[in-house]
């Protein structure tokens, strides 16, 4: 038997649990954890999850560690599966000392019997893990298993609620969004993303012009945000965030091997770069060699005429 | 006030990476290492800001043999007051956490600081597995925290962007950018390093849950396809049929 711990959003599960319940429903039976409100089974049971254990709201990450830990000690289970996102990072952990289990974080390719692929070396490089205690809690990356398939069932939903001490983090603002109502760069499936080739924030217009075209998150490379043209959470890159879209559009950054580091996961790079010798080329998939005030209006110009 | 930082020692940003034993072992050959770049500019620095405003004294520890030594003494010179090696090698999160926690168990520190990652595991998970080990909070990827020696307000970032939270008593974070700015350390601070403290403790033998079987490059890119700058409708035409990603 497998845990998932799923993260829901106006009571659906998150895009990243979706695809974590769907790693650990090809490894075996699936029970899913969640804390709060849902609706109906949050889309679980298509994703291949037979039950559902309901938690209260608003718990902390210890709270949240004890309900995930108590959930695994109840059915028996022997793998525990959650995103690797913002509160995978605090959680998973906590879960792993608590169950005594082996901890792989940041897989990101289907399971191969007892062992799983990660990515070392922000990206340089690749590990296959196995565990070596009885049991595993692995983090799946958002946006490299991709979606399980649709299977049109529905779970049956439990409340749960063991014993969770008290909360000892006290909300005092609630989270503020910080790029809009586009995707949150890591869980992106399309990034567009500009560097100092851009000269100043006033001209990044043209950039989200083209981001909007195909509803695409922004990112920056570190000089960048470290000037100030842009927020400190668009920097991508091996000390910023590392991302895997499905297409990174890269404009005007040189590609400098600590800027590869964090986005290489990507599946297809498009480089816009008026300099040819431009280090990135040689890492992109297709190329434009041009200026990126000419370049870039006439490509958001084309993307809209689809 | 007294914070552990804890510190790890990483390859520096532009090491190109290659494997040994049959892929089984980084090839450190000729490699040279950094304080990974987390610990340093944000962790280390925010806590010597605190110290410095608010008096206390920063600790910082890591886990490893006795070539992490320069990593701690780069440290230092930035402006740790003690040093501390934890005489293990390290195998993965889970042992590395049990390590430090069973250093820091007994030691009282307001709050212990680590980066959001390692730039080699890339594994985001030592906080999160040392925080419960001391039964303590754990705040992840935090780009501000404000400490009176009682009560911290940190800011995090989260799936839907970034909230506010306050915490009593003593807890674990792992620090992003935005927290502080890189120092460079000075001759005067180079030079008050050699004569800091670096104790080395013995390990308390923790066991690591995990072990790599095998390290692998990825496979490298075909090669650039190149489009006319007057034409980008051919691009957008190759991203829908040939990549299919749009
Ligand atoms: C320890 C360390 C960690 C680092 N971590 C990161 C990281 O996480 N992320 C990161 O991004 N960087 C990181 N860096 C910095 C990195 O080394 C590079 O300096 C940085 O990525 C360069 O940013 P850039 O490409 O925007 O700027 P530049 O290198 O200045 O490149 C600008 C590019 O724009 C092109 N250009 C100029 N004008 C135009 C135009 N009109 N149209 C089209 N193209 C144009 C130029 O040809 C050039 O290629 C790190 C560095 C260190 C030392
Ligand atoms: N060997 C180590 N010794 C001390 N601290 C470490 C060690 N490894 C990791 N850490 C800390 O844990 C953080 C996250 O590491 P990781 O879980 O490997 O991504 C790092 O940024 C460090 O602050």
């Amino acid at each position: 038997m497998n845990i998932a711990f799923i993260q829901t959003k106006g009571g659906q599960a998150s895009k990243a649990s979706l695809e974590a319940a769907g790693f650990a429903a090809v490894i075996g039976d699936t029970v899913a954890v969640v804390s709060g409100e849902l609706n109906g089974d949050g889309g679980l049971g298509a994703v291949g999850v037979s039950r559902v254990l309901q938690g209260p709201a608003g718990l902390d990450d210890g709270q949240l560690a004890k309900l995930i830990s108590a959930a695994a000690e109840k059915e028996g289970a022997t793998v525990v599966v959650c995103a690797q996102d913002h509160l995978g990072k605090a959680v998973a952990g906590r879960v792993a000392v608590r169950l005594g289990a082996g901890l792989i974080a940041g897989v990101t390719a289907a399971p191969e019997g007892g062992s799983y692929t990660r990515n070392v070396f922000s990206g340089k490089a690749t590990a296959r893990v196995t565990g070596t205690t009885g049991s595993l809690v692995v983090t799946t990356m958002p946006n490299a298993i991709g979606m399980p398939e649709a299977q049109g069932g529905t779970a049956t939903v439990e409340a749960f609620s063991p014993d969770l001490g008290a909360s000892r983090v006290e909300v005092l603002e609630a989270a503020q969004p910080s790029g809009g109502d586009r995707a949150p760069l890591p869980e992106a499936e399309l990034v567009v993303s500009a560097g100092r080739g851009l000269k100043g924030p006033e001209n990044w217009g043209i950039i989200e012009d083209l981001a909007d075209s195909i509803g695409a998150t922004t990112a920056c490379s570190r000089p960048v945000s470290d000037i100030g043209w842009r927020p400190h959470h668009e920097h991508v890159g091996q000390t910023g965030i590392a991302i895997r879209p499905n297409l990174y559009i890269a404009v005007g950054i040189s590609g400098a091997i600590q800027h590869l580091a964090g986005v290489n996961g990507s599946k297809v790079i498009v480089v816009i770069n008026k300099d040819p010798e431009a280090p990135f080329f040689k890492a992109a998939d297709y190329g434009i060699v041009g200026d990126a005030f000419d370049v870039v209006p006439k490509l958001t110009a084309a993307f809209q005429a689809l | 006030m007294e914070f552990l930082v804890c510190i790890s020692k990483a390859p520096d940003t532009t090491t190109r990476i290659a494997f040994t034993e049959g892929d089984t072992r980084f090839n450190e050959e000729g490699v040279q290492f950094i304080v990974n770049p987390y610990d340093e500019w944000y962790a280390l620095v925010r806590a010597l800001e605190l110290v410095e405003a608010g008096g206390g004294k920063v600790v910082i520890a890591s886990v490893g043999g006795a070539d992490v030594e320069p990593i701690l003494r780069k440290a230092l010179a930035i402006g740790a007051h003690k040093a501390v090696r934890i005489d293990a090698d390290p195998q993965d999160a889970g042992q590395v956490a049990a390590e430090l926690a069973a250093y820091a168990g007994d030691k009282g520190f307001n709050a212990i600081l680590c980066g959001k990652e390692t730039i080699d595991h890339n594994g985001s998970a030592v906080p999160a597995m040392l925080a419960e080990h001391l039964d303590v909070p754990c705040i992840a990827l935090c780009t501000s925290l404000e400490y009176d020696g009682e009560k911290a307000i940190l800011t995090r970032e989260t799936a839907s962007g970034i909230e506010k939270v306050a915490v009593s008593g003593p807890f674990v974070l792992s620090a992003a950018k935005g927290m502080a700015e890189q120092r460079i350390p000075n001759m005067r601070g180079i030079m008050a390093a050699r004569t800091k403290p670096l104790s080395v403790v013995p390990a308390s033998g923790a066991a690591a849950g995990t072990s790599i079987e095998r390290f692998a490059l990825p496979a490298e890119k075909a090669g650039v396809k190149l489009v006319d700058a007057e034409n980008p409708a051919e691009l957008v035409r190759l991203l829908r049929e040939e990549a299919k990603v749009i």
